[in-house]
């Protein structure tokens, strides 16, 4: 079987040419990569995080390399709404790639506004919005940890913009399937997990964190069966599309999203090492659906057969 | 910038803990600019790790040597590495030094440690000779000091402990030569600490010059964030330039030392 195999996919209304991304924050704003990586063989590209205006994010140290991943504290540097459309617009355009802007805000009122901002932006594909930071106006507590203010987060982004919305949801939380539900009942048309998980790295020779933010959020190798586990709960809980994401660098990563119910995934901390993992990962998948006789890797999603552990 | 994967074709101890190795790099090598580095996959040491970043010590026939010290867990698992063996790496990254040097000057290079690794390339790719200050804590750090006789540099050696050379730092040794007044340019490669030092004496002395820093990876392309340095803006504000892609190099009364330097 010479002919290469059905990969395409349509994730919140939008066609893909496989369920492979590459994960906000890991991959910049694509431009970083181009040398090294097809952009045009991805299936999204989520560039790193976007509020309205410019930030300046923490001071470093802001990561730190552990055994089974990578512990960050970046603080959501970047260049605001006006500065990535200016910058990183007009590369991102080239590419046949759909672009994917996760946003962010510090109140509700900026989400939206954030949110409507992109809406009148050519060339954009959808919004993935990262819930994950600490309300302000409510004393710090991150909108993605309690369902009452992440349901209000969804729903004034949802009024705000007629594009694709994919709420990037928190694994730090009590149970994720009411957090899968509510986003789609909010009008989510579809849901992308894990975000990454609180940490906290602490050097014993100086008692200090690392981190000069102290906490930060763990991503990679340790964090992708937990991440398969949260897959499998919230995809049987909604019948919107679900993005996988947590510790992929094999092909076989990527497809334990897909048995568990994630209609496509995302490559993070994997591209920092490996830039081209992606596209290793996509010939991978491929080569599975063909080894396997699928007729489509969307045929792959959800085929977990849970319970059946041959002796 | 590329990817490529290398033959080890050297890989010796160059003493006191210190290693030189060299990869093939038919592909990189003829892009290096001194100053740059490449990003290294310690083989070994699974998918998790990071890759780590290495100054450019020669780029030469087809291939890339680093010097490098065990320090950590990636330069213990790196020693490891056999002639013969295969190691990816991404390069060439950063900015590189400016060049040419301009002619009507001495080029003053001051190195910390394995920071002499990027000035040796540097004085190999000047037409000038001038003079280079290389210092240490000990004897046992000083590293190259052949490279730069061989190629007729004058060369000042300090030690902290008085092992080798004038006892003290390496910039008592350049406070000596920078009073005679004569028109230089400094290129410095170490700690942050003397390069905050030399910094501050290029602009009591008005002289132009070029700080290498060494700082933590994750990407080595910009994308990560992780490696951030502040600096001052011509509007008198400042903001971070990414030290892999936007430096290492950075110029004379470029960086902010005292930023986030409070309440740490």
């Amino acid at each position: 079987m010479n002919t290469s195999p059905d990969m395409s996919i349509e994730i919140a209304g939008i066609p893909m040419r496989n369920p492979v991304m590459v994960a906000s924050g890991t991959f910049g704003y694509g431009v970083e990569y181009a040398d090294m990586v097809d952009i045009g063989s991805l299936g999204a590209v989520v560039v790193k995080g976007i509020c309205m205006e410019p930030c300046d994010g923490n001071l470093p140290p802001r990561m730190a390399e552990v055994p089974s991943g990578l512990v960050n504290a970046i603080g959501l540097q970047g260049p605001g709404v006006k500065g990535f459309v200016e910058n990183y617009m007009p590369f991102l355009r080239q590419h046949k790639t759909p672009v994917i802007v996760n946003i962010w805000g510090r109140t509700i009122e900026e989400y939206a506004n954030v949110a409507a901002a992109f809406d009148v932006v050519e060339g954009i594909a959808g919004l993935e919005l990262n819930i994950s930071c600490p309300n302000v106006k409510e004393g710090g507590v991150s909108f993605g940890t309690d369902l009452r203010m992440a349901a209000k987060v969804i729903s004034a982004v949802r009024r705000s913009t007629k594009l694709p919305l994919i709420p990037k949801l928190s694994p730090n939380v009590a149970g994720i399937g009411a957090f899968a539900r509510m986003a789609e009942d909010e009008g989510a048309d579809a849901i992308s997990l894990i975000n990454t998980l609180p940490a906290l790295v602490i050097d014993v020779e100086t008692r200090r964190p690392v981190l000069r933010n102290g906490v930060g959020g763990l991503s990679g190798a340790g964090i992708h069966h937990f991440a398969v586990k949260q897959v499998w709960d919230a995809s049987r809980v909604v019948s919107i599309p679900v993005i996988g994401m947590g510790g992929i660098y094999e092909p076989d990563d990527a497809l334990r999203f897909l048995l568990a119910g994630a209609s496509a995934v995302a490559v993070g901390t994997a591209n920092f090492t490996e830039p081209r993992t992606a596209m290793r990962v996509i010939a991978g998948m491929e080569d599975y659906v063909q080894r396997h006789e699928y007729g489509s890797i969307r045929d792959v999603v959800g085929m977990l057969q849970y319970g059946q552990v041959k002796p | 910038m590329q990817v490529e994967t290398g033959i080890v074709q050297e890989h010796f101890d160059i003493g006191s803990g210190y290693r030189r190795l060299t990869l093939s790099a038919p592909t990189v090598c003829p892009q290096v600019k001194p100053g740059q580095f490449i990003h290294l996959r310690v083989p070994g040491l699974g998918e998790s790790l990071l890759r780590r970043p290495f100054s450019i010590y020669r780029a030469e026939a087809g291939a890339i040597s680093v010097l490098y010290k065990q320090v950590g867990k990636g330069t213990r698992e790196l020693a490891f590495l056999p002639v013969g063996g295969y190691a990816d790496f991404i390069g060439p990254l950063g900015n590189g030094f400016p060049l040419p040097h301009p002619e009507n000057c001495i080029p003053v290079l001051v190195a910390g440690g394995y920071g002499v690794a990027p000035l040796s390339l540097l004085a190999r790719n000047m037409d000038l000779k001038g003079i280079v200050f290389v210092g240490g804590r000990t004897a046992e750090d000083l590293l190259c000091l052949e490279d730069f006789k061989e190629m007729g540099w004058a060369l000042e050696v300090t030690t902290e402990d008085g092992s080798a050379g004038l006892k003290g730092r390496v910039t008592d040794a350049l406070d000596a030569w920078l009073s005679k007044g004569q028109k230089a340019i400094v290129y410095a490669c170490g700690p942050d600490g003397m390069l905050e030092a030399i910094d501050k004496r290029l602009l009591q002395h008005e002289l132009p010059g070029w700080l290498s820093l060494d700082k933590h990876m994750g990407c080595g392309v910009g994308a990560c964030l992780a490696c951030v340095q502040r600096v001052h803006t011509e509007d008198g504000g400042t903001r971070w330039k990414r030290c892999c892609c936007d430096g290492p190099i950075f110029a004379a009364g470029e960086i902010d030392w005292e930023f986030g330097k409070d309440a740490s």
